[in-house]
């Protein structure tokens, strides 16, 4: 069993293996593919809150003031493209995804390592290609392109934004299809499906969604441009063509991409409700099952987008009923967190903060959900705030929530580092306020009637957008300190040791940071998941892990 | 998609991340048909769009698909069979340790593979003769419908069925050449003698690619040249 | 995947003849005027001809594990997905 051993960051590890930019930039260790994701996403997550902070300053003052309207439609659109395509979905599963899955099970890599560098690379040729096209003017159709506007209408960069998610998009299948075959082929011996960690679940059903439906948005993009570029009019109205079968096949992907986005921080949220509940996790299989149905059930609901759009009533009822289905899963797992902390032991480290802000917010987030499958409710809602603050609770308070609890949690094992736990602490109370400042008022602004994509609006809407403004500045600051304090325990925080939370899993059982080949010999396993009541009973009691 | 670095010297091509050969190969071959599922959905995409406009402008679709040579059509057809043959026939030469016959075969592959292309350019050339390319010079004037000799076909909607067709079959072809590349790389390596009973994978697996690209064509052909034939 | 025997190599050109014979027979049946029903058997000779490649040429039958033919089954199935619940709304709108 894991007893508290010496800090291993003088030993050595895949960090200090080999040095020079060309160990880095052709590397194939998963792990290092890990941390140039994280640099990427990082990059790209700044630029989207670059547009963001626009837009609140925009809307400060109901008047059009800062910039026109045709910039303002730049700035929403491209602060959805890049939060969407270059940030939510890549992020959990290229960063934490890639480190974790080999060692979570026991491999000594990924099944295709040379594949996972060039998913990397495809995501910097797409996201190159996305900085290009907003630096030589970017694209106002809006992050969902529909036509006829994209492809006969708009004056802007359209067929190389298209081509720029293209590309990003094949990184996203290739990430899928490794982990899909890592996890079938490479488990140590002992690692059943029902010893995965749920990490492990979440991350597989994820790929599936990667990989049956990104390929969907993909061909739709290639007709997008071939109309727009080669005037291969197959959406145009004038010859005939249906510019809804454009939103069918583009929803027909986003929707379940907004399953790759929440189902990765799912996965983190069972691993840190475990660990600092010191608890199995309640219904493991009821958990791990609900990751599959929330895959499958998810490519069975995308037209509840187009209520209004001009779909017939009877699809829209079938959708409208498919919709609530959807959300069955999903409130099972909460139910299941929920009941694992109950009469756990429950200790209030930084990355449980992040999963307790998940759960609150997630659910309302998914609640809210739930009144816009209504179709009498969303009729009112559609195009209003009340959407933004919808998808921003779930995506904003659900998957970034978990994202940061994921790095707080395995940032030990990642970097070798204690992060400063006081700060943490502060950071992730900050981001919470700072959120539902933020997204609150807007729920209401919704309600109330004020349309999203607008640059300016009626006078009675100012002070919630005021609130909603200062909510982001705080939401800001909230984001900065991880990464400042991040960066500043790679020089100065404490030497992590192996397993600083005393948590189940297999990345425990290695070193912080791991070897390159991540176990110095290969783990058989003989236990179940999440076993806490052994971990509990430790004789050595492990020294307070965290640096004051 | 398999990742088959060959190493030299007595290792027969395991890679070190893999325990043993057989998890490697196995990894491979799950792999590929998982990829071949993604371009399942890939080209779904177009199948849909082909459902819609189909079911909405049958007749229309029907007179300019007519516009379309099925000897042609038919001829890539048996060509791509043939193809598939001398592929599943390259594999077995390579389990069986066949190098003559796996070279040669993989070499008759790369022919037919080919041949389907300059078929495709010869179709693509009369249809750009003939005005049919979408754009600015598109024409269809005074065709009937077939059955309906009363009726001529709506020029917009067979402009759509062009515009799918070129999309469709283009898409394709851009697969048949990256087949075609991968069947090149084959050929050198086994040329190089690097396949042999026990590893083959890169032979296998190029032909689920190759088999795969078949199949769509397979469905391509009734859906776009029979619509309806029938005097 | 265990090398096969030559008993194979006359499953294959069994499949190779009867494949370019449904071919000819696709060809044909279009000429005749089957009404709705073109649609069906033209289809139905394709997916037969796609059975053929994938169970035998890509070795489906004979696969190790169920997962590889759970591969295929699960992409054909969100394949009809896609085709079927957009159908829905285009089959059931009231105007044109």
């Amino acid at each position: 069993m894991v007893t508290a051993s010496m800090p291993t960051v003088e030993r050595e590890n895949y960090l200090n293996k080999h040095y020079g930019v060309g160990s880095w930039l052709f590397t194939t260790d998963h792990k290092r593919i890990a941390l140039l994701y994280l640099l990427s996403i990082t990059f790209f997550f700044f630029i989207g809150g670059f547009f963001a902070l626009l837009i609140r300053l925009e809307l400060l003052t109901p008047a059009g003031d800062l910039v026109q309207a045709d910039t303002y439609n730049k700035l929403f659109t491209m602060h959805g493209m890049v939060m969407v395509f270059f940030f939510l979905v890549p992020s959990i599963p290229a960063v934490l995804g890639n480190f974790l899955v080999p060692l979570m099970i026991g491999a000594k890599d990924l099944a295709f390592p040379k594949i996972n560098l060039l998913s990397w690379y495809l995501y910097i040729i797409g996201g190159v290609m996305m900085l290009h096209c907003m630096l030589t003017g970017g694209v106002d159709t809006g992050w969902t392109f529909y036509v006829p506007f994209s492809t006969a209408f708009s004056n802007t960069k359209v067929v190389e934004a298209g081509l720029a998610i293209f590309v990003v998009g094949f990184s996203s299948i290739l990430t899928g299809l490794n982990f899909v075959v890592t996890i079938h082929r490479m488990r140590a011996p002992g690692m059943t499906w029902s010893r995965l960690p749920l990490f492990i679940w979440a991350h597989y059903a994820t790929s599936i969604i990667q990989l049956l439906g990104t390929p969907v948005i993909a061909i739709t993009l290639v007709l997008v441009a071939a109309e727009r570029a080669l005037h291969l009019g197959i959406f145009d109205p004038k010859l005939g063509g249906d510019p809804l079968l454009f939103q069918h096949l583009f929803w027909f992907y986003s929707h379940p991409a907004v399953y790759i986005m929440i189902l990765p921080s799912m996965g983190i949220v069972s691993e840190i409700i475990a660990c600092f509940s010191r608890k199995r996790i309640f219904g493991y299989s009821f958990v791990a099952f609900s990751s599959i149905a929330i895959a499958v059930f998810g490519f069975l609901v995308w037209a509840h987008h187009m209520f209004v759009a001009g779909i017939s009533v009877y699809a829209a009822l079938v959708f409208s009923l498919l919709s609530y289905l959807v959300a069955v899963p999903s409130a099972v797992k909460v139910f299941n967190w929920t009941a694992t902390m109950y009469k756990g032991s429950i200790h209030y480290d930084a990355p449980m903060l992040y999963a307790f802000g998940f759960l609150g917010l997630f659910t309302v987030g998914g609640l809210t959900g739930l009144f816009l499958a209504a179709l009498g409710i969303d009729v009112h809602v559609t195009d209003t705030y009340f959407i933004v603050a919808h998808f921003h609770y779930i995506m904003v308070g659900g998957a970034v929530m978990g994202y940061l609890g994921g790095m707080h949690f395995w940032w030990p094992k990642i970097s070798g580092r204690l992060y400063p736990e006081g700060w943490a602490k502060l950071a992730a109370l900050i981001v919470f306020i700072g959120f539902n400042l933020t997204f609150f008022p807007q729920f209401i602004l919704g309600y109330i009637g004020m349309p999203r994509r607008y640059y300016q609006y009626p006078p009675e809407f100012q002070v919630l957008n005021v609130l909603s403004t200062a909510g982001a500045t705080i939401l800001g600051v909230g984001y900065l300190l991880p990464m400042a304090y991040f960066l500043w325990s790679m020089r100065y925080g404490k030497p992590a040791p192996d397993n600083p939370w005393n948590a189940a899993g297999l990345e425990w059982k290695t070193a912080s940071p791991p070897p390159t080949f991540n176990f110095d010999e290969e783990p058989v396993v003989t236990w179940e998941a999440y076993n806490y009541d052994e971990l509990n009973r430790l004789p050595v009691k492990q020294e307070t892990p965290v640096a004051r | 998609m398999p990742d088959s670095q060959l190493t030299a010297a007595h290792n027969p091509a395991l890679l070190h991340h893999f325990a043993e050969p057989r998890q490697q190969r196995d990894a491979a071959s799950l792999g590929m048909w998982v990829f071949l599922g993604t371009e399942i959905m890939f080209f779904g995409g177009l199948f849909c769009t082909y459902l819609v406009y189909r079911r909405a402008y049958f007749g229309d679709w029907g007179a300019a698909s007519k516009t379309l040579d099925v000897t042609l059509g038919a001829t890539n057809t048996a060509v791509l069979i043939c193809s598939s043959l001398t592929v599943v026939l390259a594999v077995w030469a390579a389990q069986t340790c066949r190098r003559k016959l796996l070279i040669g075969n993989l070499l008759a592959t790369l022919v037919l593979g080919t041949a389907f292309l300059g078929i495709k350019g010869i179709e693509y050339k009369e249809k750009f003769e003939k005005h049919h390319v979408p754009g600015a010079s598109f024409q269809f004037n005074n065709v009937t419908i077939p059955g309906h000799p009363d009726q001529y076909a709506n020029p917009s909607h067979a402009e759509i069925f062009f515009a799918l067709y070129f999309v469709m079959t283009g898409l394709h072809a851009l697969h048949m050449i990256v087949g075609i590349g991968i069947f090149i790389w084959l050929t050198v390596m086994a040329w190089k003698g690097r396949f042999t009973p026990e590893y083959n994978t890169p032979v296998e697996m190029g032909g689920l690619y190759w088999h795969f690209v078949d199949i769509i064509w397979i469905y391509l052909f009734p859906l776009l040249y029979l619509i309806d034939r029938h005097p | 995947m265990s090398a096969h025997p030559s008993s194979s190599l006359k499953l294959y050109f069994g499949i190779w003849i009867t494949l370019l014979a449904c071919t000819g027979l696709t060809v044909w049946a279009a000429s005749l005027d089957l009404g709705p029903f073109n649609v069906a058997v033209a289809l139905t000779i394709a997916t037969f001809k796609a059975i053929l490649v994938a169970l035998f040429f890509m070795h489906l039958k004979g696969a190790s594990e169920k997962l590889t033919k759970l591969v295929v089954v699960a992409s054909l199935f969100f394949l009809l997905i896609l085709l079927v619940l957009s159908m829905s709304d285009y089959a059931t709108r009231t105007w044109s």
